[in-house]
């Protein structure tokens, strides 16, 4: 009996670790997924202030400003139909310029800015992210059926 | 003429594969000899064809014979020969050669080198290994063919990718495509065990070192990685929890818990089935990582759109080959016969809870790595998740299983007095508490997280000095008893107790590396001007200027920066912005002051006006210690995988002894 | 207690079927946003006589493939042959060359004169169209890319199936095959160009 019933413990800890175990995964998982955005949606309203997000697009041409410091920058990321300025602070990647596909990562501010923790460029001399190329072709898509 | 004997080489292997396979496994199960040592030629056979295939892929690239497509497409006339050797496996084509090739050596090495094992098991696990590789090999030559010809040939070829132009991209792959495919032998021997419902401690014995070795190559391949992506990329992180980085991690967790398991499977005949799964499960995951990093699927780019049979392929392979497993497994697993008697509070309980850590871990970095994909495929957005996620799951999930790390040596098998060990560990716990505590106080900005990962490395460190004292020296009693001295305690520890140590102890190694990186790391992205300085931790950074100089195929801007303490120079470094030539892609090389505790980590950003640049600097504390600890567990394995016990037993007395013909 | 040996298996069913219907969604597979719609503008100078604009409403009234490619990538090097055959059977191919020489990560353009790169963007085209043979109606040529933006372009080769009234109807990603074209691409331009008289592919 001593056998079966230490077996039933064992059997009760290791279900109790594993529901622990997937329960700690999930609610981190939540917490920490972090969601794609184009301009144009945040230009409707799509992400709430201070949310982590990434946004990705085209960064506009003539938008790259520069401050005193030398390191903080300002640039805007486009999808071609809407814009949205980002602030980063620090070097910027080998591949980034202007008219070139870009990723933002960061938060979004009050007065609209993002407030950018990293900044990626297009890895490839011919290709987008693909995640800026998304969101340019889905900006097109609906200015598209909006002109109809 | 080469690209079409190499064309040849790999159909014939592709044949000699599938007589591997069928002579093999019919013969062991006619217990036919002439059949199964047939089987073991033609492996050692399929293994030199694809030796002779991919080195004839290398002399096409040496050769920079544009008129091979895979040559035009990754390599030009200007790139130094050892970079156009790398090219020939820093493309799809040929890294699936070299996977080909990995696993045909694999096959040749159980083919020739296990005299240990009995003529039927190995002829199994070579008649399964040739059916991998069958699989493959048709994968090969109908969706990547790497001597694929291109008419017209260009005059130039286009180069390949700059980030890959380095030496640990020579290194990288071919040591993690050898730990992944590694992985197919403990998957070959598990199917074994399935088709004769043999599962025993002879068995465990004959899979661990075929396991660890494929651990070690699987171990140094990420740290190789992990090591170029600090240096190379320029962004000063050591691991990205990028797909590709996910798709090794995933494998080794599942193989570092097989490796434990099996050897509850070989000391107390429990956790068949489970270890069984898990070496299913560990090959599965080494195939899926090269299904989502060389599809593309998620690191997508341009590659999978142009040509999705590639992708399905895989799938498809993946498919067979783990739902036939499984199923084998879902059938016979039952038959393999329950294991002894288990007492909680005993070195197998350690075991089994860590193996539960593991598994969980691997699941944890698996959904991190699959759902962005699962997710967007099901039209719900595009997201990723990032390292908030891995960081969450996995501090909590690890840090017990460290805790039990330090515990579970201590333990007996079957049963164990709680009491007896609890008394001793309780010291050790207190004291490494105790110590972290004092240590991340005196740091001044110490966090919880800073002092639970000290007190980790800390408790690895007293059982380790503990463990190591008790093996050698021993408790009075028993030394007085058996009046052994050191000498002869230390000649009679087997090699693998010293890989099992030396390997935790690689644990706590890395361990202090990532705790006092992450507390005490230092950024600064600054703006330097010729002769201007800047202070970073008690450091001087003083910008020289950039001047241009030109590399064998780049020109570069080549900043000089000097480093002082106090008025004492320590280093003088020249980090460089490099414009290749074949390629539009600027490129920053960072430059690093090296010690074994701190790194000087310096890349250039983008000019300014005046001469001036956006400069990044690093200050990072111990970072060696996160690539030397696995390297101290990738010795480790080495020495268990050499323990003389694995490789006589069977081989004489206990062979008749445990039954097997 | 069998049956929890079958929960590996059916777990992995589960994951190959999500990883079968990821396929199937694939977003690089999605079809473009400008299928339905009218070919978007363009103002582009012809190959063979560079000072003469072509816009897309000039190619309108027969139905067309749009060809993007460029000499320096190797894939639309292995669809060449294919485009030319296609010609030869009578497809109408418009080339859209897309930066041909800034595009070419082996050139630096950033230190050309916008004068040398049309120079030698010219001579880089004769010289292929001359060794490949020339599968097009007509060429045109856009040496910044710009125009090739409003077609959603990021990366060559890319076709567009355009009917006789300009509305694009499919978009092919990657190269052309004989193995793609007779699979899945023949029945789209049949569906577009079987209608009209005297044109290629009548219905037959």
């Amino acid at each position: 009996m001593r056998g079966r019933h230490k077996r039933l413990v064992i059997v009760a800890v290791g279900v109790a670790l594993l529901a622990a175990a997937v329960g700690l995964i999930l609610s981190a998982f939540r917490e920490n997924l972090v969601f794609f955005i184009t301009p144009s949606e945040v230009a409707a309203g799509k992400a709430q202030v201070g949310q982590f997000f990434r946004v990705g697009g085209l960064v506009e041409r003539g938008s790259l400003r520069r401050e005193e410091d030398g390191v903080t920058v300002y640039f805007r990321i486009t999808d071609t139909v809407h814009g949205l300025t980002v602030v980063y602070r620090g070097a910027l990647p080998d591949l980034f310029a202007e008219g070139q596909g870009a990723v933002a990562e960061g938060v979004l501010r009050a007065d609209g800015v993002m407030e950018a923790k990293r900044v990626l460029a297009k890895h490839d001399e011919t290709y987008m992210p693909p995640e800026a190329a998304a969101a340019v072709e889905q900006a097109k898509r609906a200015a598209q059926s909006m002109k109809e | 003429m080469l690209a079409e004997w190499g064309q040849v080489a790999l159909a014939v292997a592709a044949v000699v594969a599938g007589l591997q396979a069928v002579l093999g496994l019919a013969g062991a199960e006619r217990g036919w000899s002439a059949w199964m040592t047939a089987a073991r030629r033609a492996a050692v056979a399929q293994a030199v064809l694809l030796g002779i295939a991919f080195g004839l892929l290398v002399v096409l690239f040496l050769k920079s014979d544009f008129s091979v497509r895979l040559v035009a497409s990754h390599s030009t006339t200007v790139t130094p020969w050892y970079y156009r050797m790398t090219a020939s496996w820093g493309n799809h084509e040929g890294s699936m050669l070299l996977w080909a090739t990995a696993l045909a050596g694999w096959g040749a090495a159980v083919a020739g080198g296990s005299s240990s094992l009995t003529a039927t098991m190995r002829a199994r696990v070579v008649g399964i290994l040739g059916l991998v590789s069958v699989g493959f090999l048709l994968f090969l030559m109908l969706t990547s063919n790497p001597f694929e010809r291109l008419v017209p040939p260009p005059a130039e070829g286009r180069d390949l990718n700059p980030l890959l132009q380095d030496p640990g991209m020579i290194l990288h792959p071919p040591l993690l495509y050898m730990g992944y495919v590694g992985t197919a032998v403990a998957f070959a021997f598990a199917i074994a065990a399935l088709l004769t419902g043999r599962l025993d401690a002879a068995w465990s014995r004959w899979a661990r070192p075929w396991a660890l070795t494929a651990w070690v190559f699987l171990t140094l391949g990420i740290v190789v990685g992990s090591w170029w992506a600090y240096y190379e990329l320029g962004w000063g992180g050591w691991w990205f929890w990028d797909p590709v980085e996910n798709a090794a991690l995933i494998p080794w967790l599942v193989m570092t818990a097989f490796l434990h398991s099996v050897i509850v499977t070989e000391k107390r005949d429990a956790f068949r089935a489970w270890t069984v799964l898990l070496a299913i499960a560990a090959f599965a995951l080494s195939l899926l990582g090269t299904f989502l990093v060389r599809s593309g699927v998620i690191t997508s780019v341009h590659a999978f759109a142009t040509d999705p049979t590639r992708g399905l392929f895989i799938l498809g392979l993946l498919a067979i080959t783990v739902g036939a497993s499984l199923a084998l497994f879902a059938w016979r697993a039952p038959t393999l016969s329950g294991g002894g008697g288990f007492n909680w509070g005993a070195r197998e309980a350690t075991l089994l809870v860590n193996n539960v850590l593991l598994s969980v871990a691997a699941a944890s970095v698996l959904l991190g790595t699959v759902y962005p994909l699962l997710v967007e495929a099901l039209g719900g957005g595009k997201l990723s998740v990032g390292e908030p996620y891995y960081v969450a799951v996995f501090v909590p999930l690890m840090a017990p299983a460290v805790l039990l790390m330090g515990i579970a040596p201590f333990l007996r098998w079957k049963g164990d007095d709680w009491r007896r060990v609890g008394k001793t560990i309780g010291v050790d716990l207190l004291v490494a508490a105790g110590g972290a505590l004092a240590i991340v106080g005196g740091w001044g900005n110490g966090s919880w997280r800073a002092w639970l990962g000290l007190s980790l490395a800390l408790w690895v460190f007293a059982s380790s000095g503990r463990l190591l004292w008790r093996r050698l020296v021993g408790e009075r009693r028993e030394r007085e008893e058996k009046g052994r001295s050191v000498r002869v305690r230390w000649r009679e520890t087997p090699a693998g107790w010293w890989g099992m140590w030396l390997a935790h102890l690689g644990v706590g190694v890395f361990i202090v590396g990532v705790t006092v990186l992450g507390a005490l790391e230092r950024r600064l992205d600054v703006k330097m001007v010729p002769g201007g300085s800047t202070m970073l931790a008690d450091y001087r950074f003083v910008f020289q200027g950039v001047e241009e100089v030109a590399g064998p195929n780049y020109k570069a801007q080549r900043a000089t920066i000097e480093v002082w303490q106090g008025d004492r120079q320590v280093a003088q470094l020249r980090p460089e912005k490099r414009d290749y030539y074949f390629s539009t892609m600027p490129m920053t090389e960072a430059a690093i002051d090296s010690t074994l505790w701190r790194d000087l980590y310096v890349s250039l950003g983008e000019p300014l006006e005046g001469g001036a640049w956006v400069v990044v600097l690093f200050y990072k504390p111990m970072v060696f210690f996160i690539w030397l600890g696995p390297l101290l567990m990738a010795v480790g394995g080495v020495l268990a995988a050499l323990d003389r016990r694995y490789r006589l037993m069977g081989s004489r007395g206990e062979r008749s002894k445990m039954g097997i013909s | 207690m069998r049956w929890r040996f079958v929960i590996p298996l059916v777990i992995f069913m589960g994951f190959v079927g999500l990883f079968v219907v990821g396929f199937d969604l694939n977003p690089r597979a999605i079809p473009s946003p400008l299928v339905g719609k009218p070919a978007p503008f363009f103002s582009l100078p012809r190959f063979d006589q560079p000072d003469q604009m072509v816009t897309p409403e000039m190619l309108r009234g027969k139905p067309y493939l749009l060809n993007v490619w460029a000499t320096w990538c190797v894939s639309c090097r292995m669809e060449h042959p294919e485009l030319m055959r296609l010609a030869g059977e009578g497809v109408r191919i418009v080339g859209f060359n897309y930066k041909e020489v800034r595009g070419d990560a082996s050139v630096d353009a950033r230190r050309l004169s916008p004068e040398a790169e049309r120079e030698w963007a010219w001579a880089r085209i004769e010289e292929w169209l001359q060794k490949g043979g020339n599968p097009y109606d007509v060429v045109v040529v856009d040496l910044t890319g710009r125009s090739a933006i409003d077609y959603g372009v990021y990366g060559t080769p890319e076709t567009f199936f355009v009917d006789a009234e300009g509305i694009i109807r499919h978009k092919q990603v990657g190269p052309i095959s004989r193995a793609i074209w007779e699979g899945e691409l023949r029945a789209k331009w049949l569906a577009i160009a079987g209608g009209e008289k005297g044109g290629p592919y009548e219905r037959r």
